[in-house]
Order: C-alpha cells, then structure tokens, then sequence
C-alpha cells in the first residue's frame, strides 16, 4: 500500500472578531424608563474593550460551526478510561431548567427554596446511602475540590485531638489531583508503589504509616481498574496509626449497590457527579464533588449544611457550626449539576443504580477480552472492573507504533480514542472505560477498530503515523504552542 | 428508568465471551466481608414522566425570580439571558464532551475557550486569560495563591469592602496554605489604609464593593505597589463597559464571579470564575489555558497548553489541583459577550446604573430610610440603612410579592443591600417602595 490517502477536513473557521464589522450588533434593551445617570468621571472606562461587533445570525453560525467540530457523548462511544463518559440523560436537562430553580437567587430566605433545600437534603440521604457515610456537604463544585475539601476535614480532625500530622500517603498510579490537593492542604505527599498485581503493595504501606501519617488516598477500585483485594486489611493498617483513610470517589461508579466505601473502612469520601450520576461534563466542567463523612467527622463540613426539622418538616442552610472547616464555595456549589445527580439517582432507583455497576462492569471486561490480544492487560492476573489499562509496549516493541498512534488511527476509524499514558505507572498504557451505557455492538466495532490499528501497524504503518487525516485539523504542534505563547487574538 | 441497552441475550453472550457464569462472579474479587449484603435503601426507580413529576413538584414550592421581583444581588444577579446563550452553548457538542484531551476532535471547545480568553482580557485591560476557574470566591483563593511566591512575603491584606463569603473562603483555604487573611477597615464605605510592609504578599479589593460603592482603587493598589505588594481586584463584569477596567486601575491580578455573563441564578451555581492578570504569571495560572498553534499542515489550530503547571504532569508540585472547572459557562460567557459587543456592555451599564441611582432616590424618600453611606457613588448596586431588622423587611416584602435584596451580615445590623439590573422596570421600582412604604407604616 502507498501512501494513504489525504481527506481534507472542514476549511479552519476564523475566529468571532474577523466577523466583527463596526456597527453590526446583536443586542437589544428595552427603552429606558428611568432618569438616565452619569458615571464620575474618575471611575469612567475611556477606551471601550474591543469585544466583536456581530449579528445575532453571526452568533448562531460561528458557534454552531464550532461545536460540529467537536466529539461529544452524544456523538458516539467515548471510552477515556478513568473519566466514566457515559449517556448523559436529556430528562436531567429539562429538569435543571425549571424556572424554578434555574432562577433561584442563593440568597434567598429559607422559607422561599424549600423545594430546592428539600431536593438536596434527599440528595445527601442517598449519597450517603450510597457510600456508607453519615452526612455529606454537597458544596464542592469539582471532585478536585472535594478533595481538598476532605483532606481539610482531616486537618481539622487531627489539628483538634492536638496531634498534627504532616504527611498523607497516596498510590504511585493516583490521580494527580490527589498530590496537588494533599501539597493544598499543607501536607507533603508520600508515595505507595503498587506490587506486580497492581494493588496497593501492602507490605511498603505498612513501612511509611507511623503516627506522622494523617492519612491516605485511595480509589477503590483503583486507578488501574482493579479492586484492592486487601482493603480492609489497609484501611486497618492506618487506622491502627491514628490515619483517616479518604476514599477518592472516581471510581464509584463500578461498585454502586455492591459494596460500600464506609464498609471497607473509609472515612472520608468524595463523588464525582458527572462519572457516576451522568452529569454532562461540558468540555470540561461545570462538575460536582460532594464529600462524605463518617458520624465522628461530621462537625468539620462546610457551612451552610442543609438541616430538616422533622417536627415542622421545614428545611433550613444552616452556617452555625463553629467547628466546621469553613466555606469552600460562595455560595452552595453546582446545585444545577445537583439537580441533574438528584434526577439520576432517583429515576434508577435502587436496583437500577446496581444494575449500571453490573452493566459497566460487564462491558469493560468483554471489551477488554476483545482486545486482549493485540493489547494484552497491564496486569494480567487481575479482573479489571468498570476500565481496564492495556499496554501497546509489545506492539511498539514490534512495530514503533506507539500508543498515541492507535489513538489517532481509532480516530480515523470514527471513534473517540481511550485515555492513553495514564496511569503513568505503565508503559504505553491505553485505559478503556466503555462505560454501561454502550451496546454490545458498539463494543465489537470499537474494538475492531483498535484490532484493526493494531493490525495496520504491522502491514501499513504510516496509516498509523499519518493519522489522524479525517478531522479538521491533524496533529497538532503542541511543542510551538507552549513556545509561542497564543493565548489570545 | 435504565439507560443500559443490553438484552438479555446480550448479558449472556458476553458473559459466554469472558468465561462467567453470572454478573455475580464479575464482583468475585470484592471480599465477602465488604460486600453489601442487602438491597439499597433507596427508592425504586421511576419512569422518566414520573421523575419530571417530582422535580416540578420541588420546583412548585420554590419563589424564584420568575414569580418575586427580584432585587436581590451579593454577587449573584438576576440579569437577562438571551435565547442565544443557552441556544448554542446548550448544544450537546459541547456539553457532553470531555476536557478536550485529544484537540483534533475537539476544537470547537478549544476555539471557544480561545475566544472567551481574548475577550476577557479585552474587558479587563490585562494580559492573560485562563479557561475558568470554579466561581468568583474560588478564583480570589486561587489569585491568592499566585500572588503568595515571593518567600518572606506571606500577609495578605483584605478590604473590609470584600464581600464576606469571598474571606470565608479565603479563610477555608488559608489554613492549607499557611495564611490568616488580615482584613483592612473602610472609611465611610471604603478605601482603607493598608499597612503594606515587606512582608505583604498582596493587597485585595473589590470593586464595586461588598455595598456597591465604587473604590479609589488606583490609590490603594498604588500604595500595595509602593509596599512592594501584588494587587488583586475583584470586578463585576458587567461594570465594564462604563467602569475603568482593573488593568487601568493597577491590578495585577483580576478575578470576578461572572455568573453575571449570561448565566442562570441556579441557586449559587454552576457559575464561573473568571482570572485575568499580567503575562509574568502565565507559567503559574492556575487552570486550562488554550493557546494557538498550527497542525503538521500549517493548519491553524486550538490545544491545551503550558500544561506543565497542571495537576495531571506536575502532581504535588501543580499551581492548583484544579482539574474539572466551569469551561460551558465560559462558553455561555463568550456567546453572551459576543451578543453585548462594547456597545451592548457599555448600554447595559448605563442602564443598571440609571436603575439603581432611580431606586436608590426613591427608596431613600420613604421615612426612616436611607443610603447606608450617602453621597458614596455606586453602580448598580447599594446599601439601605433601615428603621428595622433587614430580614424582617425582607420576608414582609416576600409576601408582597419582592425579593427586596440581601441583609448584609454583622456588624451591619441594619443594612439591606438591593441590586437593580436592566431587567427592573420603572413600575416594579416604584412598587417596591410602595410595598416598603407600607411595610414599614
């Protein structure tokens, strides 16, 4: 085979200001009906900011434009392991859009959002639910926050027994939000290797816990898909030192109905709506990150805690809580995205909400034995839950074909790639999370695209180098964007 | 309601394909002991009719803005939202995507993101712009933090005049980041006199202030400067096409609640958190920053950049653990902006400001009431000094049918704060001082 074949993209859109033309506007007012009044002159703009001057038909075509060249759930499979890209319901959508809360001022008096207090108080009854825990503060708008907000509450906990701590362990294969959060939080992060199996090795645990330790960072199941078989056996371990043990909730997802965070012995917990509520992620946010307590860390959440009065059934923000961490948010945080979990939550139900667990579960392992032979599992002996990590290491030992490659090539092929190179702890790592909500059908195309990628790489690997060549722009020089800072027109 | 499409046979087929007998054995390596061996306490789930049914319900027992007047502000502001904003940046493209990772399938959001940047630091007169941060409250932590670099400088110094849930958070995060902030008094509603020493770190405003009075805040961040100090402004952004921007005033580093740029009330959130500073800070903002750049033809396009300071490569040594932020508001910000144009923003001022100076009149002819600080100018936003305790007035106006606006906390007993946007109309102005008249008769 020759060269492949160039398809041309989409010509590049310009951007709003080479449609801007003076005078061309979109906005309109009603008539003033007051006074017309004068800013002093002291405090007057002078130079009016160069915003684009462009009809509202402008508006409408250029976003429009721009959001066709963009990959979204509802495009299709979108299998980034680690961040659970599930169907994201449309009934959450209209929900959230109700004038009723969508126009709700946060403050407001009490009396005058009892339906919103009451949606987010049954909302924190079934997180806690859920995850085992005794309440949660559903105040933090992203799960890196709710981390912060966590390890916050451990400071606290351990500040007000006199016995500060300065150090919180975390998994060489975590998030890297959890040593930011843990650095945020005035501690310094300790790092636990995994063993061969890809679990927490438990006998290096055990050698950095001592009683300088406030606690440890854990996903359950774990950054590499897999359970922490001896998780009582560690949360145990940090408890005997005097450690909290925080529940790092990105995983949840896999486990829902099944077993339970506070179960296994963890004391703090965060959720991230958006992997296991379907909250959309909007290309990066808004998100959601609750966090969970047990009953003996409940005087640390942030203020304002929503509190029912069952005599009266009235719900109020209450902010007198003198031990509480303080406020991680201005006002309550993403309650929009809340109303889209709380939507979630109820429409599935108790069996419906095991059944998604079930259901990812049982795609990611079917996906994987699809494609385990060209992409052999990153730990083999283990049975991956909601994700597993593949390897391209052999097929680039073969072929040179790197992981990055396959990505792109899966793009040509009309997919939306996995996660590649995390978790950094394995070479050439592909992490698939195919999530519940794809048919059986879409798993066995997906994976004969990737099959087929990694067939290319032998017979035809330009395809690969090439790739991708179907989208609107290829490869891109992320080397000159960092060199030649363009941050702005 | 269950959106996982498998049949039966499909569950079977693919349990036959991974060697299992059951979904029970997926779970095998979950320890019996931490298995939870009971259903879950929650409901059955319902039909997608019957869950509308319960929200509509939650929605019915709340008085939003649709059916109050709503003349309640503190940072967040019942503005109008054009068809437009929502109408595009609702598009599912956009809202069902991920942080776009792999930029060639996602450059519509990358463009946006470009895009909302250059606007914003259009509208500040600064530099550099990320892609959003959480909310205004969050963004002043985060502005804090890279503000707090120089070693020996570690005192940060806030206005009296910062709204109070703004020091909260401060406060919340300060105890990780090893500050107390110190909060400077006003004089009659503003200014100050901060002691800017050597170990200043920086030195925070925030204009127009918590009671809506407009700062000298060339003098102040004149005297940080002088100290040595970084200088943090917080801004509205709907002031801007009629107030001088914060690069004008000697901000280094601006940050803003920009809920205000075509977002929903929504009940404090989502809302976005917009940062704007100096291109000495670029390798220290925190969050996603889209640059320009070309692909392997000379094709312009959109990535990710700078992203050595990010949570994902530099983990315990990041600027921020920021990784999930607010990027479809900022979406909805940058179609918002683009309706305004510089003339929009700038009419749209006047107009609040027209509405706030007619109300601020009127209310202040009603017996007993009066401008918390007179003669202070202000925006679109200010303080009502009144005969009674302002929660008390507030819930009375409630059943008239008006959110007449916020009780400041202590130690302003008696102040109500009342925001006037382009959306009051002469005859609800008119009818909340009657409504106050009456209730305080």
């Amino acid at each position: 085979m020759g060269a492949p074949v160039r398809r041309q993209g989409p010509p590049g859109l310009g951007t709003l200001k080479d449609l801007s033309r003076p005078g061309r506007r979109a906005w309109s007012l009603p008539a003033l009906d007051v006074p017309p009044s004068t800013m002093p002159a002291a405090h007057s703009r002078r130079q009016p900011p160069a915003l684009p001057e462009v009809a509202e038909r402008d508006l409408v075509t250029h976003f429009t434009r721009l959001s066709q060249l963009n990959y979204g759930v509802d495009t299709g499979v979108y299998p980034l392991g680690s961040c659970s890209m599930k169907y994201n319901p449309k009934v959450a959508e209209t929900v959230a859009a109700l004038p009723g809360f969508a126009r709700l001022h946060p403050l407001q008096p009490d009396q005058t959002v009892q339906g919103a207090l009451e949606l987010l108080w049954r909302l924190e009854g079934a997180l806690c639910e859920l995850t085992g825990m005794a309440r949660a503060t559903l105040q933090p708008p992203a799960g890196a926050c709710g981390e912060l907000t966590g390890l916050l509450i451990m400071r606290r906990h351990h500040t007000e027994r006199g016995d500060p701590r300065r150090r919180v362990v975390i998994p060489d294969a975590a998030h890297g939000t959890n040593p930011a959060s843990v650095r945020l939080a005035g501690y310094e992060a300790l790092h636990v290797p995994s063993d061969a199996r890809g679990m927490v090795d438990v006998g290096a645990l055990e050698k950095l816990v001592d009683e300088d330790v406030a606690g440890l960072m854990l996903t359950n199941p774990n950054t590499l898909g897999l359970f922490e078989e001896e998780i009582q056996a560690i949360t145990q371990l940090v408890h005997g030192a005097g450690g909290l043990v925080y529940y790092d909730g990105a995983n949840l997802n896999a486990i829902l109905g099944r077993c339970r965070p506070g179960d296994m012995g963890f004391d703090i917990v965060h959720i991230n709506t958006h992997k296991t509520f379907a909250t959309p992620h909007g290309g990066g946010g808004p998100g959601a990150g609750p966090v969970g307590v047990t009953e003996e860390l409940v005087p640390y959440l942030p203020v304002p805690l929503v509190e029912h009065d069952p005599e009266t059934g009235a719900f109020r923000l209450e902010t007198d809580r003198p031990r509480s961490i303080g406020r991680m948010h201005g006002f309550h945080g993403n309650v929009g995205i809340l109303i889209r979990a709380y939507a979630y939550v109820f429409l599935h139900g108790r069996d419906g909400l095991t059944e998604v667990a079930e259901r990812a579960v049982l795609n990611a392992n079917y996906l994987a034995q699809r494609v385990k032979e060209a992409f052999p599992l990153a730990y083999p002996d283990g049975r991956p839950m909601h994700e597993f990590v593949s390897t391209a290491a052999p097929l680039r030992e073969r072929t040179g074909i790197r992981a990055m490659d396959v990505a792109k090539r899966v793009i040509d092929l009309g997919f939306h790639p996995s996660t590649v190179y995390f978790p950094l702890v394995v070479e050439e790592a592909m992490m698939v999370e195919p999530t519940e909500t794809e048919t059986k059908e879409t798993l066995d195309a997906f994976a004969e695209a990737l099959l087929q990628a990694a067939q290319e790489a032998e017979s035809d690997p330009d395809l690969l180098h090439e790739a991708p060549v179907t989208t609107p722009v290829r490869r891109l020089d992320e080397a000159r964007a960092a060199r030649h800072l363009k941050l702005r027109w | 309601m269950r959106y996982a499409p498998h049949t039966d046979d499909d569950v079977g087929a693919m349990l036959e394909a991974i060697g299992l007998a059951s979904l029970d054995d997926l779970f095998s390596q979950i320890p019996a002991p931490v298995r939870l061996h009971r259903p879950l306490d929650l409901p059955e789930g319902v039909s997608e009719q019957e869950i509308v049914q319960d929200l509509k319900s939650l929605a019915a027992r709340n008085r939003s803005a649709e059916d109050l007047v709503c003349f309640a502000g503190g940072g967040a502001y019942d503005h109008f939202v054009p068809s437009v904003v929502w109408a595009l940046a609702g598009r599912s493209e956009f809202y069902t995507s991920y942080t776009p990772y792999q930029p060639e399938l996602s450059q519509g959001v990358l463009q946006a993101l470009f895009e909302y940047q250059s606007m914003v630091c259009e509208l500040t007169a600064l530099e550099v712009s990320n892609a959003s941060l959480y909310d205004g409250s969050t963004a002043l932590a985060e502005a804090v933090s890279l503000a707090r670099t120089t070693p020996g400088r570690d005192r940060v110094l806030v206005s009296a005049g910062v709204d109070p849930r703004h020091i909260e958070v401060l406060r919340t995060f300060g105890r990780g980041a090893g500050y107390e902030p110190e909060v400077f008094a006003l004089r009659d509603g503003r200014g100050g006199d901060p002691e800017v020493g050597a170990d200043v770190a920086c030195v925070i405003v925030q204009h127009p202030n918590v009671y809506g009075v407009l700062e000298p805040v060339r003098e102040l961040f004149g005297a940080a400067h002088d100290g040595g100090a970084a200088t943090i402004q917080l801004f509205d952004p709907l002031s801007l096409g009629v107030l001088a921007p914060p690069g004008d005033l000697g901000a280094d580093i601006a940050v803003a609640e920009g809920q205000v740029l075509g977002n929903h009330l929504n009940f404090g959130g989502p809302y976005l958190g917009v940062m704007a500073t100096r291109l000495d800070f670029v390798r220290r903002l925190p969050g996603r920053i889209v640059g320009e750049t070309v692909d392997v033809d000379g094709k312009v396009g959109y990535v990710l950049t700078l992203q050595a300071r990010e949570q994902h490569i530099r983990r315990e040594k990041a600027t921020s653990n920021i990784c999930t932020n607010q990027t479809l508001m900022a979406v909805a910000a940058t179609v918002y902006l683009g309706w305004l144009g510089p003339e929009g923003l700038a009419e749209l001022g006047r107009r609040c400001a027209a509405k706030a100076a007619y109300a601020a009149q009127i209310l202040t002819q009603i017996p007993g009431v009066e401008l918390r600080f007179p003669g202070a100018p202000f925006f679109k936003e200010f303080a009502l000094l009144l005969p009674r305790p302002p929660a008390e007035v507030r819930d009375a106006l409630v059943d008239r049918g008006f959110l007449a606006g916020v009780p400041l906390p202590p130690p302003e007993h008696h102040s109500l704060l009342v925001a006037v946007t382009e959306q009051r109309t002469r005859e609800e102005i008119e009818g909340l001082a009657f409504a106050l008249t009456q209730v305080l008769a």
